[in-house]
């Protein structure tokens, strides 16, 4: 046996992980670590700054939360939740990287995400790239046009791209990279649902489908875009909100 | 998106044709993204994945990476890691899946996700594979005949061409 161990001093005080263990149903079982390293060996972010997600979790109950505030790691793991399907436990060890962000002040936050969010908030789309309504309805048209001049086909088809149709089955989100940068792109999908008889529509407001909001684990942000995109939906009375993931 | 997909051509709503490819053989892996399938919707979800990749290339013509599924690997797209500024940590983060991608050496990664999309592009890239990611619409629309020529952009040289609708002009 070693000599030196380490000696948890005093009384036990609130630490962050117990603050998440508040949160989550079952505490995200984030007592009930056996160490085994299966998270590890599967998470392709093992390593990076020398930190790994059992040694983060074990960080997290030792208490050690200074050090978990100040580590970048927290943006490294994407939370794609392999660990959490590998884990014997099923410890939730992405949502204590979800909260460790939140500990990130917001003037530290990484530049492009904060950036993403705050654009996204500042338009009424939810385009984090700043895309206008009035550039979305111009491309789309713009799009439209282009495909039923080039295959008129799709005049005969009635092919369409409708904004705030009432009654739609289907409300549908774009992310901002096709109307800003690929706008080329959203035609097959609008053939694709003109050929399956779909009846769809976007909205004018919260047609974006991205939320950088969401990944800085800015609550109150990422529920106002969600909140803006679902209203719209339930406004036009569309049954299904659909992402085209 | 793509259990929409899968369910309208089940219906008989869409009809994909892979004979384009009976002579090319042209090789297609999926990306089976993480919040689709492990943490939303499960297995079900990469099965009709696959059901409409395989509609539209060929069953014999689909090769899955190892491992899949509900056990697969973020690409390094994902959590917001594309805007974080962190490149170095992004690529070295998707060596993974550039591994896994490059072991099937199928030319295309069908991505169903946008930032897989954008991530597997820049690895295919960055690690000289030299696979294309695409999305499910372009193959689907491939497969259908209605993909037109300026809607090939993710494509490679290969694909141009093949099973292009009649054109006006």
């Amino acid at each position: 046996m070693a000599k030196d161990v380490i000696k948890l001093s005093g009384k036990r005080k609130s630490t962050f992980k117990d603050m998440v263990m508040g949160l989550l149903p079952d505490g995200g079982n984030l007592n009930a670590c056996l160490t085994c390293g299966a998270c590890c060996s599967g998470c392709p972010a093992t390593g990076f700054d020398g930190m790994d997600p059992r040694k983060f979790l074990r960080m997290a109950a030792l208490g050690m939360d200074e050090a978990i505030k100040e580590s970048r790691w927290p943006w490294f793991c994407t939370m794609c939740t392999r660990c959490v399907h590998v884990c014997p436990m099923e410890i939730n060890i992405p949502q204590l990287v979800f909260n460790a962000r939140k500990l990130t002040p917001r003037d530290q936050v990484p530049k492009g995400i904060l950036g993403s969010c705050d654009m996204a908030l500042s338009k009424p789309t939810n385009s984090a790239m700043g895309c206008s309504q009035e550039d979305f309805e111009f491309v789309v048209g713009d799009i439209l046009d282009e495909i039923k001049e080039e295959y008129p086909i799709w005049e005969e088809r009635n092919l369409v791209a409708p904004i705030d149709k009432k009654g739609a089955e289907f409300f549908i989100n774009q992310n901002s990279r096709e109307p800003m940068i690929e706008p080329e792109e959203m035609g097959p999908l609008w053939k694709i649902l003109n050929l399956a008889g779909v009846d769809w529509t976007y909205g004018s407001v919260g047609w974006a489908a991205e939320n950088y909001c969401m990944f800085m684990a800015d609550d109150d942000g990422w529920k106002e875009l969600t909140q803006r995109s679902a209203q719209k939906c339930d406004e036009l009375g569309c049954k299904t909100f659909l992402n085209t993931e | 998106m793509y259990n929409l997909y899968a369910r309208w051509i089940r219906e008989g709503r869409l009809k994909p044709d892979s004979s384009w490819n009976n002579d090319l053989k042209i090789k297609f892996t999926v990306q089976d993204p993480c919040q689709i399938v492990r943490k939303t919707f499960g297995d079900p979800a990469a099965e009709d994945m696959r059901l409409v990749v395989k509609a539209c290339v060929g069953e014999e013509n689909f090769i899955d990476m190892s491992p899949n599924r509900s056990n697969n690997f973020c690409c390094g797209g994902g959590g917001g890691f594309l805007q974080s500024g962190f490149k170095e940590e992004r690529l070295m983060y998707g060596k993974t899946k550039d591994e896994q991608i490059q072991a099937t050496k199928a030319p295309y990664c069908v991505t169903g996700c946008h930032n897989c999309h954008a991530q597997i592009h820049e690895l295919g890239e960055h690690f000289g594979g030299g696979y294309h990611a695409v999305h499910a619409w372009t193959i689907l629309g491939l497969a259908l005949g209605i993909l037109g020529e300026s809607e090939r952009v993710h494509l490679g040289e290969d694909l141009q061409e093949v099973n292009l609708p009649e054109s006006d002009g």
